[in-house]
């Protein structure tokens, strides 16, 4: 197996509820498949409730790294939410940074209160641009919801980064990782999601 | 099939704690028990999964001292047992280990304790490693998520080597990271419980088991020294030796490979950190007069080896020791790889930077002009906001400046904004209720304040009950608000007492929580959190009525459990035309005060809006909008 670098390290975020813990296992247990070495590390508790949540891939060949990737360190950054992106590069960017964004955004309480206003999306996104190498978009809450159930944007994100072609983590390797741990019965569905990530997302320009 | 049960030769991606329930099982595991804490949950959650298949019997006990009760006894028996908790939890338990020590354990007996450097799912931050001196038991910390199951496997055998109960000590980036994981043997046969009565376990005569107590401590000290879990890296003379364990060698590890100082650092790594293998350790000294200690929370490895260096430093000749004493590293919170670089860089002056300087800035100023913070709140829908809404107003219209005392849950969250700032005190389990009662007993010196307390329906099995038998017997006013959302929800939904079912999953007879404090002798209500006017009326006139301890017993499911089995209630919707925005003289009740992360405000239009992603139709906020202009429809 080739990573683009070893270690690769990789950050999935958002807002606690969005189903990064579980996005993070099925991407670690897809490229553990594949013959890596993957070290995960998660924020869990009391972040789980509408906090910013992260979990931290670290992707290897040869060793096992620490499950904290350090600063200015992440190699790819998917997330299920724009400012909480923006919050990751923060501390984790760097000028070679890949970043996949869910554009849908999930108010924080200060928001809600009208303490302080969402900023403006396109904002947001040209920021993360300029802080990234490269930018992907899509608004995986919506295609969702269409779908019934915003639970599925996490998966719809997979199915995105495997269209990236930038890990080995194609559409076979997630129906046998899924199979292992999904009943049959969620299986089209989550198929059908990953696939529906796979043709939204879009470069941005 | 589970991973945990996968075929020996196999690799899995595990959780640490993960990791432990399969060691465990590698070493034949019989007997199981912990009551739930992050991080240490999924340890017993995992071994639960499996233990119908596996012939094992594991339970979620009510608290961690019954824990450990009950697979102490298994031990006695002879059977293979295990018990986890995290760091509060071993305070519960402890009594009950400060005796065990005494009287020494049968088959292997493992304690696995979770510890929560930087209080990541805490109400403190506390290393229990100090409980394996208190006791005189020996300690192992793990630095890798293999290393947990080999340990794991090992301690078993090394307590029945010494007849000690075996502390692990894990933290939260051990318990909960994965990694790859190799897995071992299950074994096929395992022994048949048998107590010998001909050898009681008593911990008379004291002066002789403690006696033996250290006896079998140096006998540990001796299979220390020679045991592959502590390990030296590094040149023959280092310019400074780091000395880790638990997760930070791997930050020392990486923070030495990335400053590019493997020629000059050395790195020892510790895993059986209690009693010190003293011998191996003086020798280890001798590589260099500068040595760093890497551990998290207490300087336990620290304040141990410089006492150790006191007896021999005649032949060890003079150290520099750093750590936490002279604050190279921080005294508080969990450590990562950038704060041991950072240490590691100031303490041998050299430059390391990790990504370009104007990079930095600018993507700090991005983040600090551009990023509000995210505060912790309830869920859309959680039955604990609307609580807290009715004892707000139910306060209000009192006038008396109530005092509600808290207790540990979700609903802890309850003095923040989400709980509208209702909740004044915060500690250990039980300790609402234990608090109640002492200002529940104060009028006579002329405290006028109404008393309240709050606890969940698994807080309450675990440590309220005795506080409500005490506050009946003393005669304390209060009223207890007893939250039951069937389950232990906070660390991931845990059954209970209450809830009808077991940790395998089996039905088990509920013990009523009604029934129970009309047995304690408490005047008992019961109230819907969703009904926000009844209760708040049901709460006012308890508060204004009555005496002695009063409770009001709150249904309603967590809104994660309900969002997982069932549809929405309701569908909801605002009347764009009702709504009147700004205009309205609520001052944004709604979103600004309910704080419902479902109900977000358009800026575009200045009214309210349903985020569809966001609700779970609970139906509540159409009673708080003063213009009726939140509908909802039984969905």
């Amino acid at each position: 197996m080739r990573l683009p670098s070893d270690p690769f390290n990789i950050i999935i975020g958002g807002v606690g509820g969005q189903g990064n813990v579980l996005a993070s296992m099925i991407l670690g247990r897809m490229l553990v498949s594949q013959g890596s070495i993957v070290t995960i590390g998660e924020t869990y508790g009391a972040s789980q409730r509408g906090g910013s949540v992260m979990s931290h891939l670290r992707v290897s060949t040869q060793n096992q790294f620490s499950p904290l990737i350090p600063e200015g360190k992440a190699h790819l950054l998917v997330a299920l939410e724009p400012i909480e992106g923006l919050r990751m590069i923060g501390q984790y960017g760097n000028p070679d940074l890949m970043t996949l964004i869910n554009t849908r955004p999930i108010h924080t309480l200060e928001v809600l209160s009208g303490k302080v206003t969402y900023p403006d999306l396109s904002l947001i996104l040209s920021k993360i641009k300029e802080l990234s190498k490269k930018v992907w978009t899509l608004n995986a809450t919506e295609i969702a919801l269409r779908m019934g159930d915003p639970i599925l944007a996490n998966v719809i994100m997979l199915g995105a980064l495997s269209a990236l072609e930038i890990l080995p983590a194609d559409r076979v390797v997630f129906n046998k990782v899924m199979g292992d741990l999904f009943p049959p019965e969620r299986m089209a569905v989550n198929l059908q999601a990953f696939d529906h990530g796979r043709e939204a997302v879009q470069e941005l320009a | 099939m589970n991973p945990i049960l996968n075929p020996s030769g196999r690799t899995e991606l595990l959780m640490g704690n993960e990791a432990i329930a399969r060691g465990a099982l590698e070493a034949g595991v019989q007997v199981c028990a912990a009551y739930p804490g992050n991080p240490s949950s999924e340890i017993i959650a995992s071994l639960a999964a499996v233990s119908a298949e596996m012939g094992i019997h594991v339970e979620w006990s009510v608290n961690e001292k019954v824990a450990l009760e009950v697979v102490a006894a298994a031990s006695f028996a002879g059977l293979r047992s295990l018990c986890a908790m995290k760091q509060n939890g071993m305070n519960v338990a402890c009594d009950f280990l400060l005796n065990l020590n005494l009287t020494g354990s049968g088959g292997g007996l493992v304690v696995i304790v979770a510890d929560d450097p930087g209080a990541l799912s805490s109400t403190n931050e506390e290393d229990s490693r100090l409980y394996a001196k208190l006791a005189s038991l020996p300690l192992l910390e793990p630095a890798t998520i293999q290393e947990t199951k080999e340990m794991t496997r090992w301690a078993f055998e090394l307590s029945e080597t010494l007849t000690l109960p075996v502390l692990i000590r894990s933290v939260t980036r051990i318990s909960h990271a994965r990694s790859n994981v190799l897995l071992g043997d299950l074994p096929l046969e395992k022994p048949k419980p048998y107590f010998e009565t001909t050898q009681p376990r008593v911990t008379f005569p004291v002066i002789k088991n403690h006696q033996r107590l250290y006896q079998k401590l140096g006998q540990a000290a001796q299979i220390f020294e020679t045991s592959l879990y502590n390990e030296y890296r590094g040149p023959v003379n280092p310019e400074l030796l780091i000395m880790a364990c638990g997760s930070g060698w791997l930050y020392a590890l990486e923070a030495v490979v990335s400053l590019g100082l493997v020629n000059r650092v050395g790195l020892l790594k510790l895993g059986t950190t209690w009693p010190l293998p003293t011998t191996w350790l003086m020798h280890q000294l001798e590589k260099s007069d500068n040595v760093l200690f890497v551990e998290e929370v207490d300087p336990f490895l620290e304040n141990n080896i410089k006492e150790l260096y006191a007896q021999h430093c005649p032949t060890l000749g003079l150290k520099r020791f750093r750590g936490k004493a002279d604050r190279s590293l921080p005294e508080t919170g969990e450590l990562n790889p950038d704060i041991v670089a950072k240490a590691v860089q100031n303490l041998l002056n050299v430059f390391y930077q990790s990504r370009p300087e104007e990079y930095s800035s600018r993507a700090r100023e991005a983040v600090q002009q551009w990023v509000p913070g995210r505060d912790i709140g309830f869920c859309a829908g959680c039955p604990h906001r609307a609580t807290y809404w009715a004892v707000k107003n139910a306060l209000a219209l009192d006038g008396r400046k109530g005092i509600l005392l808290g207790d540990i849950g979700c609903y802890s969250l309850g003095m923040g904004a989400t709980g509208f700032y209702q909740m004044k005190t915060l500690h250990a389990m039980g300790s609402g209720a234990g608090l109640a009662c002492g200002l529940g007993q104060l009028k006579r010196f002329g405290l006028n304040q109404p008393v309240l307390t709050v606890c969940g329906d698994s807080t309450f099995y675990h440590a309220v009950m005795p506080a409500l038998a005490n506050a009946r017997y003393n005669g304390a006013n209060f009223i207890l608000l007893l939250l039951d959302n069937s389950g232990t929800a906070m660390t991931g939904f845990q059954p209970h007492p209450g809830t009808g079912k077991k940790a395998s999953g089996e039905t088990a007879p509920v013990l009523d929580l009604k029934a129970i404090c009309q047995a304690l002798g408490a005047e008992v209500e019961e109230a819907d959190p969703f009904q926000l006017a009844e209760t708040t009326e049901t709460l006012l006139r308890l508060l204004q009525e009555g005496k002695g301890p009063r409770v009001l017993i709150l249904r309603r499911e967590c809104a994660l459990i309900r969002g997982k089995q069932q549809k929405k209630l309701f569908q909801m919707a605002i009347d764009q035309t009702r709504c009147l925005g700004d205009q309205c003289g609520c001052n944004r009740l709604c979103t600004r005060v309910y704080k419902c992360p479902g109900l977000v405000w358009d800026p575009l239009t200045g009214k309210a809006k349903i985020d569809e992603a966001i609700c779970t139709g609970c139906g509540v906020c159409a009673e708080i909008c003063p213009a009726s202009a939140i509908g909802k429809e039984a969905a």
